[in-house]
């Protein structure tokens, strides 16, 4: 296949990390942010669980299996956007 | 399937061989409960659900066996990012996720729902840092892509060092696992039930090594999911918390935490070796400090995902980089099904026990109403349970039931009082979790050594052939090693977990992540901050193991914290003092960070 140019390599890995902080970013709230404050968040009742409580046993699962997908649909379109994308 | 051609076709008809698989399972299963409608022993069901599913993986693996060095290491890089994260999630769930993980939440509160958000959070990390890129890097190994990455073959044997000691930790645990099972349903002794796992075990993966591992690991994870899901939304049925009791359990917890209140936690009057009372609030997060446990254990357990060996080769199978991060995804929500279900299962078990408006419960009743009852009865003789009057009030009190808390799992169908065909499905269920994992270790290991260490160290112009036959004479050697370790019964099943994350992620983590996102890293900072990483980490759990004093209340849980500081410092440290890596390098990183063109390796090598 053809040479990448070094312009669109650096274009695409500046969205490319730029995304990734985001997710990171997401990961980290609700990896431990949210787990930190359980206690002050138990004040709070979410479908008849204490809200720290259901982050921690149900809520931040959740966003981590959409935040792994929801990322992987951006990377995709950002890899086509570059012209980078496979298949 | 032992040639190319077979093996293409194989891929292609995935989903019917796995659905008549799942159907051939259901019916076996509805055959064994009519079984005990006839009179058949729970002993004889036993029986029969471990040597049907063994015999199952053993075929699988038969019929994977090959002798291509791609189909050995990275199954052909054929395999399907739905099945590849079945494949995971088989991978990754142990025996302790399976049998432990609801023990442990129901006695450990708080404190020990930090795993839970480990083990699930790890895999962002897996897919936004480390997955696409190492399966862009085309490697076969983890230190593949460390040896090649940073040149050189101390690097490539410090990569290999770390994951054999990380590895190894686990797998000893996990062969301790299929021995408890095996020897309590066939009624042989530990010592040879070890032995009987590792037959399974290497059943599986020394024909077909990556490809018998990855096609018997999607039939395990089918048969772990069902066994762990059916008995609990049986439960809740028949106990009347809902159909799918998973978002509903919300008032029993609430419940649970005003039944606490009431009773008290304490501690029991007089210990009962190996057994606990229920000492730790459901859900109580207190001060500071606990907020601080919690999240250093949950750091520990994610960056360990993120490192291990084992995991991340296999999103080396995948047949592209896109696919590679896909599976991700599905190896997360397969992984999510059994981790949002154990809280479940945890809180209503204990709802059950200690709730006396339930039929169910045992706190709160005449001591000898419960001593009667049938499965108080049988977990009682074999050690794993004991109600004590310790107070003399005939009354049995929360401090007086003790029990193991692995069974929480394993006796949740007979404390609800479900036939018995359901726990010998847990059983079954129990030794898949830890058969497959015990199995992607042990290939990582012997993989490690074959061709890292034998092909790329030692004996660059070994042939194929060779190299193969190497390769399966480690895995028998290494396995049998294990189980000779797992027979000593040297430590308990978490506590030997928990450290083969902290050491992964003290040696490994920013090794692997500094590769891919900092073109500076070099050859001298990775190896400095494995060796320091890996090296702090140990003498700090040596130290506070040996009952040291805790540097900021940091144990020997979570080592990991110690370790990857002084890994990150040392490696950022040394990389600036030293010359920056070649062009020829820094084209290699560039080339890794775009998912298209051909892979850094070659597709054999």
């Amino acid at each position: 296949m053809a040479e990448v140019s070094s312009g669109t390599r650096q274009a695409h890995w500046r969205k490319t990390s730029t995304l990734t902080y985001v997710v990171l970013a997401i990961w980290f709230l609700f990896g431990f942010v949210a787990p930190w404050f359980a206690k002050e968040l138990d004040a709070a009742s979410f479908l008849g669980f204490p809200l720290g409580y259901y982050f921690i046993v149900q809520g931040s699962l959740i966003v981590f299996v959409l935040l792994i997908v929801v990322h992987n649909i951006l990377q995709d379109n950002i890899d086509e956007e570059h012209g980078l994308a496979e298949e | 399937m032992n040639t190319q051609a077979q093996g293409t076709r194989f891929v292609d008809r995935l989903g019917k061989v796995y659905g008549l698989y799942t159907l051939g399972f259901l019916v076996f299963f509805a055959l064994m409960a009519i079984f005990e409608q006839f009179g058949a022993s729970a002993r004889a069901i036993g029986v029969l659900f471990l040597l049907f599913t063994l015999a199952i993986y053993a075929t699988i693996g038969w019929l994977s066996r090959t002798m291509q060095v791609d189909a050995y290491y990275v199954a052909g890089r054929e395999v399907p990012a739905l099945y590849n994260g079945m494949a995971t999630a088989a991978d990754w769930m142990s025996g302790a996720s399976f049998v432990a993980l609801a023990g442990g939440i129901y006695f450990g509160g708080y404190p020990y729902l930090g795993f839970v958000i480990g083990w699930t959070g790890g895999y962002v990390l897996v897919n936004a840092l480390m997955a696409p890129y190492l399966r862009k890097f085309g490697c076969y190994t983890v230190p593949d892509f460390i040896g090649t990455r940073y040149g050189g073959n101390l690097a490539r044997f410090c990569a290999v060092f770390v994951l054999v000691v990380a590895s190894f930790t686990y797998v000893t645990a996990q062969i301790n696992a299929t021995g408890t099972i095996a020897s309590r349903a066939l009624g042989i002794p530990f010592e040879i039930g070890v032995w009987f796992g590792l037959l399974g075990i290497l059943l599986c993966s020394m024909l077909g090594g990556m490809r018998g591992v990855t096609w018997t690991q999607v039939a395990q994870y089918i048969v772990l999911i069902i066994a762990y899901l059916v008995p609990l939304i049986w439960m809740s049925n028949e106990q009347g918390f809902g159909v799918i009791p998973h978002f509903g359990y919300g008032e029993a917890a609430q419940r649970i935490q005003q039944l606490e209140a009431e009773y008290g936690l304490q501690a029991a009057a007089e210990a009962v070796a190996g057994l606990k009372v229920l000492t730790t609030a459901h859900f109580d997060p207190q001060t500071s400090l606990d907020s601080w446990k919690f999240v250093t254990l949950a750091l520990c357990m994610m960056a360990g995902t993120a490192s291990l060996p084992h995991i991340l080769m296999r999103y080396f199978t995948t047949p592209s980089v896109r696919q590679a991060r896909k599976s991700v995804g599905w190896s997360l929500f397969f992984i999510f099904l059994l981790y949002f279900s154990a809280p479940a299962l945890a809180t209503l078990t204990k709802l059950q026990l200690l709730d006396p408006s339930l039929a169910t419960a045992v706190v709160g009743k005449a001591v000898e109403d419960v001593m009667a009852l049938e499965w108080v009865k049988n977990w009682s003789a074999v050690g794993m349970l004991s109600v004590v009057d310790q107070s003399g009030d005939g009354i049995v009190q929360l401090n007086e039931f003790f029990m193991r808390p692995d069974i929480v799992v394993l006796a949740t169908p007979e404390i609800a009082g479900l036939p018995y065909v359901i726990s010998g499905l847990v059983a079954a269920g129990g030794m898949a979790a830890a058969m497959s994992t015990a199995d992607g270790l042990l290939l990582a290991i012997a993989n490690a050594l074959s061709h890292d260490l034998y092909y790329k160290i030692i004996d660059p112009q070994a042939d194929t052939r060779r190299r193969l036959v190497v390769a399966r004479v480690l895995l028998v050697g290494i396995g049998a090693a294990a189980a000779l370790v797992a027979s000593l019964k040297l430590t308990g099943i978490l506590g030997a977990v928990a450290w083969a994350f902290c050491f992964a992620c003290s040696g490994l983590f920013f090794p692997l992540v500094l590769g891919i996102w900092w073109k500076r890293a070099n050859r001298e900072g990775a190896i400095a901050g494995m060796i320091a990483g890996f090296l702090a980490g140990s003498i700090y759990l040596y130290h506070v193991y040996g009952g040291g004093a805790q540097l900021w209340s940091i144990d020997h849980l979570r080592f990991g914290m110690v370790g990857m500081p002084v890994s990150l410092v040392v490696m950022v440290a040394v990389s600036l003092m030293t010359p920056e890596p070649d062009a020829e390098t820094q084209a290699m990183v560039d080339e890794t960070r775009i998912p298209t063109g051909d892979s850094i390796l070659a597709e054999t090598h």
